[in-house]
């Protein structure tokens, strides 16, 4: 979580934007061989692309969890090609049904033979062991069709990070070819959950934007609910049963301690953090009105910010952290509304039918996801004004959307009717490319991390 | 000393509040995440101690519970009764302190459901309040929809897990 555990090398080396945009042009009319069934994201042609096992100057030993360099290298590919296969842009081929290049070719493809499998892209590297335990991964992206490099990066990292220099990699090719900012290199908290419907053990748990190097943080003897990263990832805001009440704690990932927000006898829910990290959101219920505060998360006083009869719940700022979206029940039923961040201007925003409730709103700060509750519970999106509304998903009960750090993909969280099997499952802006993330149970209650440093 | 123990009480039921509720179902001691009182009534309990949570239990016939519709918690003439009952109960022993769990169905986001069951919890307790019980001797909890008594997902699952159960604290 340091900026020192990975340090950016070859970063002079890139070419100046402005040459690379106007190389990467010609791509989307590279002669397609397939004809694509749909449309889908910003490029015209989902872009093949061609990930062959990164190349080694010398197969030895690593300490990374994938084993030697040769091993490690077609790890980090598959790693690669698991991120860049589910956003629906791209249309990768894995190392496993790809020759590996020679070291020499890293810098050097073989364009004739690329060209020859029918790939638009190829995103290659090469995997180094240091003398002192970390790993150095080269990453190049090249455009097969014009025979030019378009971009490269590399990193050094330790041995348990090996997974990063793989996402950085997917990153550099998602953002070069997207034109979208990464977000690969995210953490995500969820709510763990295992055993029947009527009693489930909740447990706090964190994991890698894929799934990776999953962690459970608390043991399940008090129920968990709702984490939040902080914008540094150092702490996480989180709802914990204590006293037959719900309470906010601040779990501290580097001392894996936790302390409680606020002493209260009420009922304290919906923690967020201010994008800068230093105000803390979060409602309490006092004799059947919830209203939503804020206080400063060094500490100090709370400021109330909602004064409704109703139940107002559930805040997200805005990135400029001037707004801030959050559900009221005051008009009779959950409805989406929006106010100054010192909580003037109370608006309501969603007129679409049913309930809008778990409002967030993007990192890009162009449009705020909710839950639509009209029969079924379905995510969508909407403007900050409220226009614009359409759905991603279409489900039995599908809630608690979360933006990935770029505002282009959100994750959620889907109920199964009767069986109450719980699962966290991502989806793009298209609505076309949704599929469940691995856990080792249920999941629910995600929350994405911002991009990693 | 009371005070206290009933504190401790209540702490430790919360904290192995799952690995409670997968026990048998028990009438002693109450635990405050189980909320399955009302399953108990007739297993040959005549024998409960006068005043105890087995006594209250015994005694209310299942209406330690009251109900509410969709997203509603207001207290209803069928909830105005149960709600005599337990007033009556608590009068009878002005010592005993409550809490009321307020519980939501399934088919509500999970932070509104949290606090929709703390509303209903209270709507409960200020119902009791009324009827002369001490809000000093009553608390409110509330778990949303996380403790459903039927499992469900039919309305009339629902109509039974939309709920606030007063627990008596011994």
């Amino acid at each position: 979580m340091r900026k020192s555990l990975i340090a950016l090398i070859a970063v002079s080396a890139l070419l100046p934007a402005g040459l690379l945009a106007q190389q990467v042009t010609p791509t989307a009319s590279a002669p397609a061989q397939e004809v694509d069934e749909e449309v889908v994201g910003t490029l015209d042609n989902d872009a093949k692309i061609a990930i062959p096992a990164f190349a080694t100057n010398a197969d030895v030993a690593t300490q990374t969890s994938a084993g030697t360099t040769a091993a490690l290298g077609m790890s980090l590919a598959t790693v690669i090609y698991g991120d860049l296969k589910n956003n629906g842009l791209f249309k990768p081929t894995g190392p496993a049904s790809l020759p590996r290049p020679e070291l020499a070719q890293i810098q050097a493809p073989d364009y004739p033979g690329w060209q020859g499998r029918g790939s638009d892209m190829l995103l290659q590297g090469y995997v180094r062991a240091e003398a002192d335990g970390n790993v150095t991964v080269g990453c190049y992206l090249y455009d097969v069709s014009l025979g030019q490099q378009l971009a490269k990066a590399g990193w050094t990292v330790p041995p348990g990070e090996w997974r990063r220099a793989a996402h950085k990699c997917a990153d550099l090719a998602y953002s070069r070819l997207s034109g979208e900012n990464p977000f690969f290199d995210s953490r995500i908290a969820y709510i763990a959950e295992t055993g029947p419907k009527g009693h489930r053990m909740k447990r706090l748990a964190v994991m890698d934007s894929d799934g990776a190097n999953h962690t459970y943080l608390t043991t399940g003897q008090a129920t968990a609910l709702t984490p939040r990263y902080s914008p540094d990832y150092k702490q996480i805001l989180y709802l914990s049963y204590f006293n037959g009440s719900p309470r906010i704690y601040i779990y501290d990932l580097a001392s894996k301690t936790q302390k409680l927000l606020l002493q209260s006898a009420n009922p304290l829910f919906a923690p967020r953090w201010s994008p800068d990290g230093k105000w803390i959101l979060y409602s309490v219920a006092i004799a059947g009105n919830t209203d939503i505060y804020k206080m400063p998360s060094a500490g100090g006083s709370a400021v109330k910010l909602t004064n409704s009869p109703g139940i107002d719940i559930g805040g997200s700022y805005s990135p400029d952290g001037s707004r801030i979206v959050f559900e009221s029940d005051r008009s009779g039923s959950q409805q989406v509304y929006v106010m100054d961040a010192g909580g003037g201007s109370q608006k309501r925003i969603s007129f679409f039918g049913g309930r809008a409730a778990t409002p967030e709103w993007s990192p890009r700060g162009d449009q705020i996801a909710f839950t639509h509750i009209a029969g079924n519970f379905r995510i969508a999106v909407m403007d900050p004004a409220g226009g614009s509304m359409h759905y991603l998903t279409d489900s039995w009960q599908d809630e608690a959307p979360t933006w990935a750090p770029n505002g282009r993909v959100i994750q959620f969280f889907r109920t199964a009717r009767t069986t109450g099997q719980t699962g966290i499952w991502q989806v793009d802006l298209t609505g076309k490319n949704e599929r469940k993330l691995t856990t080792p149970g249920d999941g629910a209650d995600p929350a994405w991390g911002p991009l990693r440093p | 000393m009371k005070t206290q123990t009933a504190i401790a009480t209540a702490l430790a039921s919360a904290l192995v509040l799952s690995a409670c509720s997968k026990k048998a179902p028990k009438i002693l001691p109450p635990d405050p995440g189980g909320a399955v009182s009302t399953d108990t009534t007739g297993a040959g309990t005549g024998a409960a101690t006068p005043g105890s949570q087995a006594d209250f239990v015994v005694q209310l016939m299942g209406q330690d519970t009251v109900y509410f519709d969709t997203d509603q918690y207001n207290i209803d003439a069928a909830d105005q009764q149960a709600l005599a009952a337990q007033a009556a109960w608590l009068n009878k022993y002005p010592a005993k302190r409550a809490t009321i769990q307020g519980h939501t169905d399934e088919r509500g986001t999970r932070e509104y459901n949290l606090a929709l069951g703390e509303r209903r919890a209270n709507g409960a307790k200020n119902y009791l309040v009324s009827l002369g019980v001490d809000a000093a001797r009553l608390t409110t909890q509330t778990f949303g929809k996380d403790q459903p008594v039927a499992m469900e997902s039919t309305e009339e699952a629902w109509a039974k897990n939309r709920r606030a159960v007063t627990v008596t604290i011994d």
